[in-house]
Protein backbone atom coordinates (compact mmCIF):
# COMPACT_ATOMS: atom_id res chain seq x y z
CA UNK A 1 0.00 0.00 0.00
CA UNK A 2 2.96 2.68 1.13
CA UNK A 3 4.81 1.55 -2.09
CA UNK A 4 1.70 2.05 -4.16
CA UNK A 5 1.04 5.19 -3.16
CA UNK A 6 5.00 6.08 -3.52
CA UNK A 7 5.03 5.07 -7.04
CA UNK A 8 1.50 6.79 -7.92
CA UNK A 9 3.74 9.74 -6.29
CA UNK A 10 6.35 9.41 -8.66
CA UNK A 11 3.95 9.13 -11.25
CA UNK A 12 2.44 12.21 -10.89
CA UNK A 13 5.62 14.51 -9.93
CA UNK A 14 6.96 13.02 -13.15
CA UNK A 15 3.54 13.68 -15.11
CA UNK A 16 3.68 17.33 -14.04
CA UNK A 17 7.56 17.78 -14.70
CA UNK A 18 6.88 16.24 -18.33
CA UNK A 19 3.60 18.26 -18.73
CA UNK A 20 5.18 21.58 -18.02
CA UNK A 21 8.39 20.83 -20.44
CA UNK A 22 5.48 20.00 -23.02
CA UNK A 23 3.55 23.65 -22.84
CA UNK A 24 7.01 25.03 -22.59
CA UNK A 25 8.06 23.21 -25.85
CA UNK A 26 4.61 24.06 -27.82
CA UNK A 27 5.00 27.21 -26.97
CA UNK A 28 9.21 27.65 -28.50
CA UNK A 29 7.48 25.67 -31.41
CA UNK A 30 4.65 27.93 -32.17
CA UNK A 31 7.63 30.95 -31.75
CA UNK A 32 9.64 29.64 -33.87
CA UNK A 33 7.06 29.78 -36.85
CA UNK A 34 6.42 32.98 -36.40
CA UNK A 35 7.55 35.66 -38.94
CA UNK A 36 11.40 36.79 -38.22
CA UNK A 37 11.70 40.67 -36.57
CA UNK A 38 13.53 41.24 -40.24
CA UNK A 39 10.63 40.42 -42.26
CA UNK A 40 7.94 42.25 -40.05
CA UNK A 41 10.41 45.23 -39.90
CA UNK A 42 10.60 45.62 -43.83
CA UNK A 43 7.22 47.59 -43.86
CA UNK A 44 6.59 50.88 -44.83
CA UNK A 45 6.55 51.78 -48.66
CA UNK A 46 6.19 55.67 -49.95
CA UNK A 47 4.44 56.53 -52.71
CA UNK A 48 4.24 59.64 -54.90
CA UNK A 49 0.90 60.64 -55.75
CA UNK A 50 1.44 62.97 -58.88
CA UNK A 51 3.49 60.30 -60.45
CA UNK A 52 0.26 57.82 -61.51
CA UNK A 53 -1.88 58.50 -65.15
CA UNK A 54 -5.30 58.62 -65.04
CA UNK A 55 -7.17 55.30 -65.80
CA UNK A 56 -3.73 53.27 -65.60
CA UNK A 57 -3.22 50.52 -63.24
CA UNK A 58 -0.07 50.76 -61.71
CA UNK A 59 1.14 47.96 -59.03
CA UNK A 60 3.18 48.95 -56.48
CA UNK A 61 4.75 46.30 -54.08
CA UNK A 62 4.47 46.68 -50.25
CA UNK A 63 4.90 43.58 -47.84
CA UNK A 64 5.56 41.21 -50.64
CA UNK A 65 2.02 42.02 -51.83
CA UNK A 66 0.75 43.65 -54.99
CA UNK A 67 -0.62 47.23 -54.82
CA UNK A 68 -3.10 48.57 -56.78
CA UNK A 69 -2.78 52.46 -57.13
CA UNK A 70 -5.46 54.14 -59.77
CA UNK A 71 -5.68 57.56 -60.36
CA UNK A 72 -9.61 58.44 -61.44
CA UNK A 73 -10.65 60.83 -64.79
CA UNK A 74 -12.64 63.30 -64.10
CA UNK A 75 -15.53 61.31 -64.86
CA UNK A 76 -14.97 58.64 -62.94
CA UNK A 77 -14.41 60.80 -59.58
CA UNK A 78 -17.75 62.65 -60.70
CA UNK A 79 -19.85 59.56 -61.03
CA UNK A 80 -18.79 58.16 -57.67
CA UNK A 81 -21.75 56.86 -55.14
CA UNK A 82 -21.19 57.71 -51.42
CA UNK A 83 -20.45 54.23 -50.80
CA UNK A 84 -17.83 54.30 -53.08
CA UNK A 85 -16.78 57.87 -52.51
CA UNK A 86 -15.70 56.09 -48.54
CA UNK A 87 -13.40 53.27 -50.31
CA UNK A 88 -11.07 56.43 -52.17
CA UNK A 89 -8.29 58.30 -51.13
CA UNK A 90 -8.56 62.04 -51.85
CA UNK A 91 -5.08 63.46 -52.58
CA UNK A 92 -5.50 67.38 -53.99
CA UNK A 93 -8.40 67.35 -54.78
CA UNK A 94 -7.35 63.96 -57.61
CA UNK A 95 -9.46 60.59 -56.70
CA UNK A 96 -7.59 57.60 -56.22
CA UNK A 97 -7.94 53.72 -55.54
CA UNK A 98 -5.49 52.11 -53.43
CA UNK A 99 -5.94 48.63 -52.84
CA UNK A 100 -4.47 45.28 -52.34
CA UNK A 101 -3.81 43.60 -55.22
CA UNK A 102 -5.25 40.31 -54.07
CA UNK A 103 -8.89 38.69 -54.64
CA UNK A 104 -10.70 38.77 -50.91
CA UNK A 105 -11.91 35.39 -52.20
CA UNK A 106 -8.95 33.20 -52.34
CA UNK A 107 -6.06 35.80 -52.73
CA UNK A 108 -5.32 35.56 -56.31
CA UNK A 109 -4.80 38.92 -58.68
CA UNK A 110 -7.47 40.78 -60.79
CA UNK A 111 -6.82 42.24 -63.63
CA UNK A 112 -7.94 45.78 -64.57
CA UNK A 113 -9.72 46.50 -67.59
CA UNK A 114 -9.63 50.22 -68.49
CA UNK A 115 -12.02 50.30 -70.67
CA UNK A 116 -15.19 49.29 -68.89
CA UNK A 117 -13.27 50.41 -66.21
CA UNK A 118 -13.63 47.19 -63.70
CA UNK A 119 -11.35 44.27 -62.45
CA UNK A 120 -11.56 40.60 -63.19
CA UNK A 121 -10.54 37.68 -61.17
CA UNK A 122 -10.07 34.92 -63.36
CA UNK A 123 -10.01 32.50 -60.54
CA UNK A 124 -13.71 32.44 -59.40
CA UNK A 125 -14.74 35.19 -61.87
CA UNK A 126 -15.03 37.41 -59.33
CA UNK A 127 -15.58 40.88 -60.55
CA UNK A 128 -15.02 44.25 -58.60
CA UNK A 129 -15.90 48.03 -60.00
CA UNK A 130 -12.97 50.58 -60.32
CA UNK A 131 -13.08 51.62 -56.49
CA UNK A 132 -11.97 48.07 -55.78
CA UNK A 133 -15.84 47.35 -54.34
CA UNK A 134 -17.34 44.20 -55.62
CA UNK A 135 -19.69 43.90 -57.87
CA UNK A 136 -20.03 39.88 -58.27
CA UNK A 137 -19.08 36.75 -56.00
CA UNK A 138 -17.18 34.84 -55.36
CA UNK A 139 -15.30 37.88 -52.81
CA UNK A 140 -17.44 38.39 -49.78
CA UNK A 141 -16.19 42.16 -50.14
CA UNK A 142 -14.14 44.90 -51.68
CA UNK A 143 -10.49 45.08 -52.04
CA UNK A 144 -8.56 45.35 -48.94
CA UNK A 145 -7.11 48.85 -48.49
CA UNK A 146 -3.80 48.63 -47.06
CA UNK A 147 -3.04 51.10 -43.79
CA UNK A 148 -1.66 54.48 -45.30
CA UNK A 149 -1.05 57.75 -44.00
CA UNK A 150 -1.46 61.03 -46.47
CA UNK A 151 1.49 63.13 -46.40
CA UNK A 152 1.48 66.42 -48.80
CA UNK A 153 1.71 64.81 -52.10
CA UNK A 154 2.90 61.26 -50.70
CA UNK A 155 1.15 58.25 -49.36
CA UNK A 156 2.76 56.13 -47.02
CA UNK A 157 1.91 52.40 -46.69
CA UNK A 158 2.27 50.99 -43.42
CA UNK A 159 1.07 53.32 -41.40
CA UNK A 160 -2.45 53.84 -40.19
CA UNK A 161 -2.86 57.85 -40.76
CA UNK A 162 -6.79 59.16 -39.94
CA UNK A 163 -8.57 58.54 -42.76
CA UNK A 164 -7.25 55.34 -42.77
CA UNK A 165 -8.36 54.93 -39.11
CA UNK A 166 -11.62 55.72 -40.34
CA UNK A 167 -12.46 53.50 -43.28
CA UNK A 168 -11.86 51.02 -40.60
CA UNK A 169 -14.33 52.37 -38.12
CA UNK A 170 -17.15 52.37 -40.88
CA UNK A 171 -15.96 49.47 -41.93
CA UNK A 172 -15.21 50.08 -45.31
CA UNK A 173 -11.88 47.72 -45.17
CA UNK A 174 -10.69 45.33 -42.64
CA UNK B 1 15.58 -17.34 -23.65
CA UNK B 2 18.93 -15.76 -22.88
CA UNK B 3 20.33 -19.17 -23.41
CA UNK B 4 22.70 -18.80 -26.19
CA UNK B 5 24.95 -21.93 -27.91
CA UNK B 6 27.59 -21.93 -30.31
CA UNK B 7 25.98 -20.88 -33.75
CA UNK B 8 25.99 -23.61 -36.46
CA UNK B 9 25.59 -21.06 -38.98
CA UNK B 10 25.15 -17.70 -39.96
CA UNK B 11 21.35 -18.17 -40.10
CA UNK B 12 21.37 -19.69 -36.46
CA UNK B 13 23.54 -16.95 -35.38
CA UNK B 14 20.74 -14.55 -36.40
CA UNK B 15 18.14 -16.52 -35.62
CA UNK B 16 18.84 -16.80 -32.08
CA UNK B 17 19.40 -13.16 -31.86
CA UNK B 18 16.93 -11.74 -34.54
CA UNK B 19 14.35 -14.80 -34.02
CA UNK B 20 14.25 -14.40 -38.46
CA UNK B 21 12.22 -17.73 -38.59
CA UNK B 22 9.52 -16.77 -36.57
CA UNK B 23 9.46 -13.09 -37.84
CA UNK B 24 9.52 -14.91 -41.38
CA UNK B 25 6.57 -16.95 -40.87
CA UNK B 26 4.32 -14.39 -39.54
CA UNK B 27 5.19 -11.87 -42.06
CA UNK B 28 4.92 -14.03 -44.81
CA UNK B 29 5.12 -17.95 -45.37
CA UNK B 30 2.11 -18.08 -42.46
CA UNK B 31 0.66 -15.41 -43.51
CA UNK B 32 -2.58 -16.19 -45.26
CA UNK B 33 -4.71 -14.38 -48.04
CA UNK B 34 -7.85 -15.86 -49.63
CA UNK B 35 -7.48 -17.52 -52.62
CA UNK B 36 -10.59 -15.47 -54.12
CA UNK B 37 -9.18 -11.88 -54.61
CA UNK B 38 -8.47 -10.20 -58.20
CA UNK B 39 -5.61 -7.97 -59.09
CA UNK B 40 -7.06 -4.84 -57.77
CA UNK B 41 -6.12 -6.19 -54.25
CA UNK B 42 -2.34 -5.86 -56.08
CA UNK B 43 -2.76 -1.98 -55.67
CA UNK B 44 -1.16 -1.99 -52.15
CA UNK B 45 1.83 -3.58 -53.53
CA UNK B 46 1.76 -1.21 -56.20
CA UNK B 47 1.73 1.77 -54.10
CA UNK B 48 4.54 0.35 -51.69
CA UNK B 49 6.51 -0.22 -54.98
CA UNK B 50 5.55 3.10 -56.14
CA UNK B 51 6.71 4.78 -52.67
CA UNK B 52 9.68 3.01 -53.02
CA UNK B 53 10.50 4.83 -56.06
CA UNK B 54 9.40 8.11 -54.63
CA UNK B 55 12.18 7.56 -52.02
CA UNK B 56 14.88 6.40 -54.31
CA UNK B 57 14.58 9.37 -56.69
CA UNK B 58 13.68 11.71 -53.82
CA UNK B 59 17.13 11.34 -52.46
CA UNK B 60 18.82 11.96 -55.76
CA UNK B 61 17.07 14.87 -56.35
CA UNK B 62 17.86 16.38 -52.60
CA UNK B 63 21.08 16.35 -53.48
CA UNK B 64 20.96 19.16 -56.29
CA UNK B 65 18.37 20.92 -54.86
CA UNK B 66 18.41 24.12 -53.21
CA UNK B 67 15.77 25.42 -50.82
CA UNK B 68 15.77 29.08 -51.55
CA UNK B 69 14.28 31.56 -53.16
CA UNK B 70 16.78 32.69 -55.65
CA UNK B 71 17.79 29.36 -56.53
CA UNK B 72 15.40 27.04 -56.66
CA UNK B 73 13.98 27.25 -59.86
CA UNK B 74 17.46 26.97 -61.60
CA UNK B 75 18.10 24.06 -59.18
CA UNK B 76 15.81 22.28 -60.74
CA UNK B 77 15.18 23.38 -63.96
CA UNK B 78 19.17 23.94 -64.98
CA UNK B 79 21.49 22.02 -63.06
CA UNK B 80 19.15 19.05 -62.36
CA UNK B 81 17.53 18.76 -65.79
CA UNK B 82 20.54 19.68 -67.67
CA UNK B 83 24.06 19.16 -65.80
CA UNK B 84 23.41 16.11 -63.26
CA UNK B 85 24.18 13.42 -65.56
CA UNK B 86 20.77 11.03 -65.52
CA UNK B 87 19.33 14.22 -63.65
CA UNK B 88 15.99 14.54 -65.80
CA UNK B 89 15.51 10.63 -64.95
CA UNK B 90 15.41 11.18 -61.55
CA UNK B 91 12.80 14.14 -61.83
CA UNK B 92 10.94 12.51 -64.51
CA UNK B 93 10.67 8.96 -61.83
CA UNK B 94 9.24 11.78 -58.85
CA UNK B 95 6.99 13.72 -61.29
CA UNK B 96 5.39 11.05 -62.81
CA UNK B 97 5.10 8.33 -59.48
CA UNK B 98 3.61 11.49 -57.42
CA UNK B 99 1.06 11.94 -59.92
CA UNK B 100 0.22 7.88 -60.76
CA UNK B 101 0.36 7.11 -56.53
CA UNK B 102 -2.82 9.06 -56.89
CA UNK B 103 -4.39 7.18 -59.77
CA UNK B 104 -3.36 3.86 -57.61
CA UNK B 105 -4.61 5.13 -54.24
CA UNK B 106 -7.96 6.19 -55.93
CA UNK B 107 -8.60 2.86 -57.84
CA UNK B 108 -7.51 1.04 -53.94
CA UNK B 109 -9.64 3.29 -51.99
CA UNK B 110 -12.67 2.55 -54.61
CA UNK B 111 -11.93 -0.98 -54.48
CA UNK B 112 -12.19 -0.82 -50.97
CA UNK B 113 -15.86 0.81 -50.86
CA UNK B 114 -16.76 -1.77 -53.74
CA UNK B 115 -16.59 -4.77 -52.04
CA UNK B 116 -16.92 -3.32 -48.33
CA UNK B 117 -13.24 -3.77 -47.06
CA UNK B 118 -14.29 -1.27 -44.77
CA UNK B 119 -16.65 -3.21 -42.53
CA UNK B 120 -17.04 -5.47 -39.87
CA UNK B 121 -13.55 -5.37 -37.70
CA UNK B 122 -11.68 -3.81 -40.86
CA UNK B 123 -12.81 -0.26 -39.96
CA UNK B 124 -9.17 0.59 -38.90
CA UNK B 125 -7.37 -0.58 -42.28
CA UNK B 126 -10.18 1.90 -43.95
CA UNK B 127 -9.31 4.78 -41.23
CA UNK B 128 -5.39 4.31 -41.32
CA UNK B 129 -5.60 4.34 -45.04
CA UNK B 130 -7.54 7.37 -45.20
CA UNK B 131 -4.75 9.04 -42.91
CA UNK B 132 -2.23 7.94 -45.46
CA UNK B 133 -4.20 9.49 -48.09
CA UNK B 134 -4.18 13.01 -46.25
CA UNK B 135 -0.63 13.03 -45.70
CA UNK B 136 0.38 11.65 -49.05
CA UNK B 137 -2.03 14.45 -50.06
CA UNK B 138 0.45 17.40 -48.04
CA UNK B 139 3.09 15.79 -49.05
CA UNK B 140 2.65 16.16 -52.74
CA UNK B 141 1.37 19.71 -52.58
CA UNK B 142 4.72 20.47 -50.52
CA UNK B 143 6.28 19.11 -52.72
CA UNK B 144 4.63 20.87 -55.21
CA UNK B 145 6.26 24.25 -54.15
CA UNK B 146 9.86 23.30 -54.02
CA UNK B 147 10.68 24.34 -57.62
CA UNK B 148 9.39 27.67 -56.92
CA UNK B 149 7.25 28.34 -60.21
CA UNK B 150 4.48 30.29 -60.82
CA UNK B 151 1.60 27.46 -60.01
CA UNK B 152 3.95 26.65 -56.76
CA UNK B 153 3.77 30.34 -55.43
CA UNK B 154 0.30 30.92 -56.45
CA UNK B 155 -1.02 27.24 -55.19
CA UNK B 156 1.09 28.11 -52.24
CA UNK B 157 -0.66 31.46 -51.73
CA UNK B 158 -4.07 30.39 -52.95
CA UNK B 159 -4.17 26.99 -50.44
CA UNK B 160 -2.66 28.64 -47.04
CA UNK B 161 -5.02 31.54 -47.43
CA UNK B 162 -8.00 28.59 -47.30
CA UNK B 163 -6.34 28.33 -43.20
CA UNK B 164 -8.15 32.32 -42.95
CA UNK B 165 -11.35 30.47 -42.43
CA UNK B 166 -13.57 32.60 -44.67
CA UNK B 167 -15.39 35.32 -42.88
CA UNK B 168 -13.12 34.37 -39.62
CA UNK B 169 -10.21 36.34 -40.55
CA UNK B 170 -7.95 34.16 -39.31
CA UNK B 171 -4.94 36.74 -41.31
CA UNK B 172 -2.46 36.19 -38.36
CA UNK B 173 -2.63 31.95 -38.54
CA UNK B 174 -1.98 32.45 -42.19
CA UNK B 175 0.84 34.54 -41.60
CA UNK B 176 2.12 32.36 -38.90
CA UNK B 177 1.85 29.28 -41.57
CA UNK B 178 3.66 31.44 -44.01
CA UNK B 179 6.25 32.93 -41.61
CA UNK B 180 6.21 35.94 -43.65
CA UNK B 181 2.95 38.04 -45.30
CA UNK B 182 3.50 36.31 -48.83
CA UNK B 183 4.84 33.11 -49.31
CA UNK B 184 8.42 33.87 -49.22
CA UNK B 185 11.89 32.13 -48.21
CA UNK B 186 10.66 31.20 -44.15
CA UNK B 187 7.47 29.64 -46.74
CA UNK B 188 9.84 27.52 -49.17
CA UNK B 189 12.31 26.32 -46.88
CA UNK B 190 9.47 25.13 -44.06
CA UNK B 191 7.85 23.37 -46.96
CA UNK B 192 11.10 21.63 -48.08
CA UNK B 193 11.50 20.51 -44.30
CA UNK B 194 7.94 19.10 -44.01
CA UNK B 195 8.61 17.19 -47.63
CA UNK B 196 11.72 15.83 -46.86
CA UNK B 197 11.58 15.03 -43.18
CA UNK B 198 8.35 15.19 -41.16
CA UNK B 199 6.04 13.89 -43.69
CA UNK B 200 8.02 11.01 -44.91
CA UNK B 201 8.43 9.95 -41.42
CA UNK B 202 4.54 10.01 -40.69
CA UNK B 203 3.85 8.69 -44.13
CA UNK B 204 6.16 5.73 -42.96
CA UNK B 205 4.81 5.60 -39.57
CA UNK B 206 1.57 5.48 -40.94
CA UNK B 207 1.93 2.23 -43.51
CA UNK B 208 3.17 0.46 -40.71
CA UNK B 209 0.05 1.10 -38.84
CA UNK B 210 -2.10 0.24 -42.41
CA UNK B 211 -0.36 -3.40 -42.43
CA UNK B 212 -0.69 -4.22 -38.95
CA UNK B 213 -4.61 -3.22 -39.01
CA UNK B 214 -4.35 -5.72 -41.82
CA UNK B 215 -2.98 -8.35 -39.88
CA UNK B 216 -5.46 -9.43 -37.81
CA UNK B 217 -8.48 -8.83 -39.57
CA UNK B 218 -7.40 -10.37 -42.84
CA UNK B 219 -7.55 -8.85 -46.19
CA UNK B 220 -11.37 -8.96 -47.11
CA UNK B 221 -11.97 -11.29 -50.30
CA UNK B 222 -14.25 -10.87 -53.71
CA UNK B 223 -17.12 -12.54 -52.60
CA UNK B 224 -17.18 -10.79 -48.74
CA UNK B 225 -17.05 -14.10 -47.32
CA UNK B 226 -16.36 -14.99 -44.07
CA UNK B 227 -13.43 -17.30 -44.17
CA UNK B 228 -11.93 -19.41 -40.95
CA UNK B 229 -8.37 -18.54 -41.37
CA UNK B 230 -7.41 -20.96 -38.90
CA UNK B 231 -9.14 -24.07 -40.22
CA UNK B 232 -8.29 -22.97 -43.62
CA UNK B 233 -4.35 -22.53 -43.01
CA UNK B 234 -4.26 -25.37 -41.16
CA UNK B 235 -5.88 -27.87 -44.26
CA UNK B 236 -3.52 -26.06 -46.23
CA UNK B 237 -0.23 -26.89 -43.77
CA UNK B 238 -2.08 -30.53 -43.78
CA UNK B 239 -0.92 -30.31 -47.78
CA UNK B 240 -4.40 -29.84 -49.13
CA UNK B 241 -3.13 -26.98 -51.06
CA UNK B 242 -6.33 -27.34 -53.44
CA UNK B 243 -9.09 -27.75 -50.78
CA UNK B 244 -8.07 -24.81 -49.03
CA UNK B 245 -9.10 -21.26 -49.32
CA UNK B 246 -6.34 -19.05 -48.74
CA UNK B 247 -2.82 -19.59 -49.33
CA UNK B 248 0.80 -18.49 -48.00
CA UNK B 249 1.80 -14.81 -48.80
CA UNK B 250 5.05 -15.62 -49.55
CA UNK B 251 5.83 -16.85 -52.12
CA UNK B 252 2.64 -18.21 -53.37
CA UNK B 253 0.45 -15.05 -53.15
CA UNK B 254 3.47 -12.51 -54.09
CA UNK B 255 4.03 -14.39 -57.28
CA UNK B 256 0.81 -13.01 -58.56
CA UNK B 257 1.45 -9.76 -57.15
CA UNK B 258 4.50 -9.41 -58.32
CA UNK B 259 3.36 -10.29 -62.28
CA UNK B 260 0.53 -7.04 -61.66
CA UNK B 261 3.55 -4.96 -60.22
CA UNK B 262 5.69 -6.26 -63.41
CA UNK B 263 3.08 -4.98 -65.50
CA UNK B 264 2.56 -1.67 -63.84
CA UNK B 265 5.87 -1.20 -64.16
CA UNK B 266 6.03 -0.99 -67.93
CA UNK B 267 3.13 1.16 -68.23
CA UNK B 268 4.96 3.45 -65.00
CA UNK B 269 8.53 3.71 -67.22
CA UNK B 270 6.33 3.72 -70.31
CA UNK B 271 5.59 7.52 -68.82
CA UNK B 272 8.51 8.31 -67.50
CA UNK B 273 10.20 7.95 -70.83
CA UNK B 274 7.64 9.15 -73.10
CA UNK B 275 4.77 10.98 -71.52
CA UNK B 276 6.37 12.55 -68.43
CA UNK B 277 5.00 16.16 -69.37
CA UNK B 278 1.30 14.95 -67.89
CA UNK B 279 3.10 15.46 -64.79
CA UNK B 280 4.26 18.93 -65.14
CA UNK B 281 2.30 21.66 -65.29
CA UNK B 282 3.49 24.13 -67.83
CA UNK B 283 2.74 26.92 -66.18
CA UNK B 284 5.23 25.83 -63.45
CA UNK B 285 8.03 26.80 -65.64
CA UNK B 286 7.60 30.51 -65.14
CA UNK B 287 9.60 31.32 -62.38
CA UNK B 288 7.55 32.50 -59.26
CA UNK B 289 6.39 35.98 -59.65
CA UNK B 290 4.56 37.52 -56.75
CA UNK B 291 3.04 40.63 -58.39
CA UNK B 292 1.45 38.33 -61.84
CA UNK B 293 -1.34 35.58 -61.09
CA UNK B 294 -1.41 33.20 -64.03
CA UNK B 295 -5.21 32.90 -65.77
CA UNK B 296 -6.01 29.97 -64.09
CA UNK B 297 -5.39 28.59 -60.96
CA UNK B 298 -6.00 24.94 -60.44
CA UNK B 299 -4.96 22.38 -58.63
CA UNK B 300 -2.95 18.70 -60.42
CA UNK B 301 -5.49 16.66 -61.19
CA UNK B 302 -5.96 14.18 -58.18
CA UNK B 303 -7.51 17.54 -55.87
CA UNK B 304 -9.61 18.91 -59.04
CA UNK B 305 -12.70 16.90 -57.10
CA UNK B 306 -12.12 18.39 -53.89
CA UNK B 307 -11.15 22.08 -55.26
CA UNK B 308 -14.42 21.98 -57.55
CA UNK B 309 -16.34 21.20 -54.19
CA UNK B 310 -14.58 24.33 -53.24
CA UNK B 311 -15.25 26.68 -56.10
CA UNK B 312 -18.97 27.26 -56.90
CA UNK B 313 -20.42 28.43 -53.70
CA UNK B 314 -19.65 31.60 -52.11
CA UNK B 315 -16.98 31.95 -49.08
CA UNK B 316 -18.39 30.65 -46.09
CA UNK B 317 -20.20 28.39 -47.45
CA UNK B 318 -17.37 26.89 -50.36
CA UNK B 319 -15.11 26.37 -47.43
CA UNK B 320 -17.48 24.25 -45.09
CA UNK B 321 -18.51 22.13 -48.23
CA UNK B 322 -14.60 21.46 -48.79
CA UNK B 323 -14.08 20.71 -45.29
CA UNK B 324 -17.10 18.07 -45.54
CA UNK B 325 -15.05 16.50 -48.47
CA UNK B 326 -11.29 16.10 -46.71
CA UNK B 327 -13.46 14.26 -43.56
CA UNK B 328 -16.64 12.81 -45.29
CA UNK B 329 -14.46 9.87 -45.93
CA UNK B 330 -13.13 8.60 -42.73
CA UNK B 331 -16.78 8.16 -41.81
CA UNK B 332 -17.53 5.37 -44.24
CA UNK B 333 -17.48 2.75 -42.03
CA UNK B 334 -20.06 4.46 -39.82
CA UNK B 335 -22.25 5.43 -42.13
CA UNK B 336 -22.77 2.38 -44.07
CA UNK B 337 -25.45 1.21 -41.65
CA UNK B 338 -25.54 -2.07 -43.60
CA UNK B 339 -24.09 -5.68 -42.04
CA UNK B 340 -23.41 -7.22 -45.53
CA UNK B 341 -19.55 -6.99 -46.46
CA UNK B 342 -20.22 -8.11 -50.03
CA UNK B 343 -19.72 -6.69 -53.79
CA UNK B 344 -21.66 -3.42 -54.84
CA UNK B 345 -23.27 -5.46 -57.14
CA UNK B 346 -25.14 -7.40 -55.03
CA UNK B 347 -26.01 -4.61 -52.52
CA UNK B 348 -28.99 -2.96 -54.26
CA UNK B 349 -29.17 0.85 -53.77
CA UNK B 350 -26.08 0.68 -52.70
CA UNK B 351 -24.54 -0.27 -56.05
CA UNK B 352 -26.52 2.56 -57.75
CA UNK B 353 -24.57 4.65 -55.10
CA UNK B 354 -21.50 3.41 -55.48
CA UNK B 355 -21.23 3.91 -59.61
CA UNK B 356 -23.06 7.23 -58.63
CA UNK B 357 -20.23 8.70 -56.21
CA UNK B 358 -17.78 6.99 -58.57
CA UNK B 359 -18.90 9.12 -61.79
CA UNK B 360 -19.61 12.50 -59.89
CA UNK B 361 -16.21 12.58 -58.99
CA UNK B 362 -15.28 12.47 -62.06
CA UNK B 363 -17.03 15.18 -63.36
CA UNK B 364 -15.97 16.73 -60.58
CA UNK B 365 -12.49 16.38 -61.53
CA UNK B 366 -13.13 17.42 -65.30
CA UNK B 367 -15.10 20.91 -64.16
CA UNK B 368 -12.38 21.49 -61.26
CA UNK B 369 -9.89 21.84 -65.05
CA UNK B 370 -12.35 23.86 -66.56
CA UNK B 371 -12.62 27.47 -66.06
CA UNK B 372 -15.25 28.88 -63.67
CA UNK B 373 -17.16 29.94 -66.55
CA UNK B 374 -21.29 29.58 -67.68
CA UNK B 375 -22.60 26.10 -68.21
CA UNK B 376 -19.12 24.85 -66.43
CA UNK B 377 -20.07 26.51 -63.21
CA UNK B 378 -23.45 24.84 -63.44
CA UNK B 379 -22.28 21.48 -63.97
CA UNK B 380 -19.75 21.96 -61.27
CA UNK B 381 -22.33 23.43 -58.88
CA UNK B 382 -24.87 20.40 -59.41
CA UNK B 383 -22.04 17.70 -59.12
CA UNK B 384 -20.48 19.57 -56.01
CA UNK B 385 -24.16 19.36 -54.25
CA UNK B 386 -24.47 15.67 -55.49
CA UNK B 387 -22.02 14.48 -53.90
CA UNK B 388 -23.12 15.82 -50.38
CA UNK B 389 -26.25 14.71 -50.75
CA UNK B 390 -25.15 10.98 -51.80
CA UNK B 391 -23.07 11.23 -48.83
CA UNK B 392 -26.03 12.34 -46.41
CA UNK B 393 -28.22 9.72 -48.40
CA UNK B 394 -25.52 6.70 -47.54
CA UNK B 395 -27.05 5.48 -44.04
CA UNK B 396 -30.80 5.75 -45.26
CA UNK B 397 -29.99 3.69 -48.24
CA UNK B 398 -28.00 1.37 -45.98
CA UNK B 399 -29.83 1.31 -43.14
CA UNK B 400 -32.81 0.09 -45.62
CA UNK B 401 -30.68 -2.92 -46.86
CA UNK B 402 -31.51 -6.58 -46.54
CA UNK B 403 -29.05 -8.33 -44.66
CA UNK B 404 -28.04 -10.97 -47.00
S1 LIG C 1 -9.61 34.17 -55.86
FE1 LIG C 1 -10.64 35.75 -56.90
S2 LIG C 1 -12.55 34.91 -57.32
FE2 LIG C 1 -11.56 33.32 -56.16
Amino acid sequence: MKDSSRRGFMGKAFGAVAGVGAVASLYAMKKSWDPLPSVKAAGFTTLDMSAYKENELVTEKWRGKPIFVLKYTADMLAKLTEQQKARSIMINGEGYLVNLGLCTHLGCIPSYNPDDKSFLCACHGGTYDYTGDVTKAPPPRGLDIPPFKVEGNTLVLGEEGPEYKNMKANGVTL
Amino acid sequence: MAHFEKAKSLHDWLNQRLAVDAVRRVMATEYWIPKNINFLWAMGMILAVTFGLLLVSGIFLLMYYQPNVATAFDSVNYTIMKEVEFGWLWRHIHGVAASVVFLIIYIHMFTGIYYGSYKKGREMIWISGMLLFVTFSAEAFSGYMLPWGQMSYWAGMVITNLFAGGSLHADGLVEWIRGDYVPAQAFLNRFFMLHVLLLPLAILALIGLHFAALRIPHVNNQDGEEIDFEAEAAKYKAGDKAGSKVIAFANDFMSKDMMVVGIYLVFFFYLVFYHYGFAMDPVNFDPADGLKTPAHIYPEWYFLWSYEILRPFPTDPGLIAFGFAQVIFFLLPFLDRSPNAVPASRRGLFNVWFWVMLVDMIVLTAMGKLPPEGIFSTIGLVAAITFIVLWILLPFITKKEKEL
